[in-house]
């Protein structure tokens, strides 16, 4: 298990290539890549900072994928997350799980992810043709991470 | 008791601090809920940036806590929005 935060880009298949590499039990890949977009909530976005608190970020994304390998069968993962400045396009975070079949890995890429959106210390500020301005958090972010308690579909 | 104060994102912004070090906090202070309702004395800025109305999160050594978690001697406090990375 890999957790790195930093402000270098990342190469999917060069991390999937290391992920998987002379592990011949893994029969699935399940990865996802989070991007800058250049319009959000009808703003046009020109760039963005991602500010996080270092120290906690590492423990907090740790324990996440800690209570993922408590409910999926997983042999590896892998997440990258960036910070500082970055611009339309460019990639934000990725999550990697291998396992032997694809519901596993799935779902546990997945819940990492609905929970890195509500539990890990990174915030995102925009700067906006009308200025700067400080993302607010998604209730949808929050119903997403609960499904995964109640068992209910968001 | 010292305690370590952060605070990060619009909460860092609005109080134009990043860090503090509370070599003695005072008397009865015993919670992070109660460190909260002290800072917000401070001031108007302070008691808008962390006063009950806002969203805030709150974090001891690290990890996120209720209001209501006991501070220890050395222990470090954080005071943030409600988090937007991914």
């Amino acid at each position: 298990m890999a957790i790195r935060v930093q402000t270098e880009d990342f190469d999917l298949s060069e991390e999937v290539r290391r992920l998987r590499a002379d592990d011949l039990r893994v029969g699935a890949v399940a990865t996802f890549v989070g991007t800058v977009r250049d319009l959000n909530d009808g703003k046009d976005v020109a760039r963005m900072t991602l500010e996080h608190y270092p120290g906690m970020t590492e423990k907090a994304l740790e324990s996440i994928v800690a209570q993922a390998r408590e409910r999926w069968r997983m042999f590896d993962a892998l997440v990258i997350h960036r910070y500082g400045e970055l611009g339309p396009g460019d990639q934000i975070v990725l999550v990697a799980v291998t396992s032997a079949h694809r519901g596993d890995a799935f779902a546990a890429c997945e819940f990492i992810m609905d929970y890195l959106k509500t539990e890990a210390p990174f915030w995102k500020k925009e700067a906006t043709p009308q200025g700067e301005r400080w993302v607010d958090a998604r209730e949808t972010d929050t119903a997403a991470r609960e499904r995964w308690v109640t068992g209910e579909k968001a | 008791m010292q305690i370590d104060l952060r605070f990060f994102a619009s909460v860092r912004e609005a109080l134009g601090v990043a860090e503090e070090r509370v070599d003695a906090v005072p008397a009865g202070i015993a919670t992070v809920g109660d460190v909260r309702e002290w800072l917000c004395t401070r001031g108007p800025v302070w008691a808008e940036t962390l006063g009950p109305q806002r969203p805030l999160r709150m974090a001891l050594n690290h990890t996120m806590v209720p209001a209501s978690t006991r501070l220890t001697d050395g222990c470090e406090v954080a005071f943030f929005p409600p988090v937007t990375g991914g």
